[in-house]
């Protein structure tokens, strides 16, 4: 009897130890994942020993390789704002649902005038649109008028997010709320086309400005 | 895995006896499946290292009609960013002939490297860092707090002896080089990083050199 059960035995493994472990670390990976974002351009950032983090409530300029600028803001709200306020001052009409595709996006790239059909494109398209990004040359400066906007929009949440917080008790530092500049530039970028862009935020009395940088080893 | 299909096989083989004595035991195999499945799809698509940012003050640009007199800087360095290459000069720039009778500024080069720009920040700056050095020490024996730590080391920054910078860029510079140049002035602990435009003679000495 005993020569029956060894074989019957010996072949199966106890799996539960290994389904654990699996289960533990998808566990772990889901929860400390932070997904790629859908950009619709790649930026291969420089690096630094910078050990900040970044601030909630941004505005993040992106300047890709070729020098073409992407404009982005994280709070929906302030998003609609901000494109409420261009489309006044462009007189580009939007309807409802492309303000509410536009809160929902991530960083777009185009003029005034094509951004209702930048709007209405999948993220796939958007990575293939041709586009010369934000214009922001002397006679044609739209990306003065995105950080304007951008700005007032941006404190304007920042501040009903501090109020919110300080109802709930929390005692809140209010530089926390307020909009804070970001620079994603790629590292083969020319330094004139960030040069340009830093100083349309300097023209608007915004000198305090953050570059994306990607975690490097301090030397000892 | 071979030993578990040999399992499954001898399953099928004595179907009938397997079924009577396991019937408690549930198959693991698809729900493993799945979670490895998952876990690697989790680990090729989650970025762990979350982008850091760094911070740079800018100086404020003067206003239409207001006119700044040129700022005397002691213990100053300026340096020069082209594509990939890295020049330097101290103190103030003068040009061939100019007035006050000085020799005319020449153009030092150096690199990125640990040996070159980071040895030369390090002499020059050295002051601060002797300063910082000890700050750190009384911040580890905790003599003092953390943020009479900070403001010490502001102040040390921003005296007389530390090192102040200038950075200048031609139109071939790329971002990589002026953020590596940034990063490693933050290592030096520099407090003054000031980006200017670049004068009209220091980019004739710049493609003189190259």
């Amino acid at each position: 009897m005993p020569k029956i059960k060894v074989p019957k035995h010996s072949p199966s493994i106890d799996m539960t130890p290994m389904v654990d472990l699996a289960f533990l670390l998808v566990t772990f990976f889901m929860l400390a994942a932070n997904f790629r974002s859908n950009e619709p351009v790649d930026v291969e950032t420089p690096s630094s020993i910078s050990d900040k983090i970044i601030p909630e409530n941004v505005l993040l300029v992106t300047i890709d390789k070729g020098g073409r600028i992407f404009v982005n803001l994280s709070h929906t709200e302030a998003r609609k704002e901000m494109l409420q306020n261009m489309s006044a001052k462009y007189k580009v009409a939007f309807t409802e649902k492309q303000i509410e595709a536009f809160a929902g996006m991530s960083s777009f790239g185009c003029s005034m005038q094509e951004l209702p059909k930048y709007i209405e494109m999948s993220g796939e398209e958007r990575k293939q649109f041709n586009t010369i990004g934000i214009p922001a040359d002397t006679t044609n400066n739209q990306l003065k008028d995105w950080i304007f906007y951008g700005n007032i929009a941006a404190l304007n949440t920042g501040k009903t997010k501090y109020e919110e917080a300080s109802l709930n008790g929390l005692n809140p530092e209010i530089n926390d709320f307020k909009p804070k500049f970001i620079l994603k530039v790629d590292g083969k970028a020319v330094y004139l086309h960030a040069q340009n862009v830093i100083n349309t935020f300097r023209d608007l009395n915004l000198n305090n400005l953050n570059f994306i940088t990607s975690a490097e080893q301090a030397p000892q | 895995m071979a030993e578990i299909a040999e399992g499954g096989g001898g399953g099928h083989d004595k179907g009938k006896k397997r079924a009577k004595k396991a019937s408690t035991k549930v198959d693991m195999t698809p729900m493993v499946d799945l979670a490895f499945l998952l876990l690697t799809f989790f680990v090729l698509t989650s970025t762990f290292s979350k982008p850091k940012v760094m911070s740079l003050v800018y100086p404020a640009k003067p206003k239409p009609n207001e006119v700044i007199p040129p700022a005397k800087v002691n213990n100053g360095i300026t340096f020069l960013i082209s594509e990939d290459k890295i020049y330097y000069y101290q103190g103030q720039f003068y040009t061939l002939g100019n007035p006050d009778g000085k020799p005319a500024t020449e153009l030092k080069e150096t690199n990125f490297g640990p040996t070159g720009l980071r040895k030369l920040l390090a002499d020059l700056n050295s002051t601060v860092l002797k300063n910082k050095e000890g700050l750190d020490k009384q911040l580890k024996s905790k003599q003092i707090q953390d943020t009479t730590y900070e403001r010490m080391l502001n102040e040390f920054k921003g005296s007389k002896e530390a090192l102040k910078v200038l950075i200048k860029t031609d139109d071939k510079a790329t971002c990589k080089n002026f953020i590596d140049l940034v990063d490693e002035l933050k290592i030096a602990q520099i407090g003054v990083i000031a980006p200017v435009d670049l004068l009209k003679s220091e980019q004739d000495l710049m493609k003189a050199k190259q």
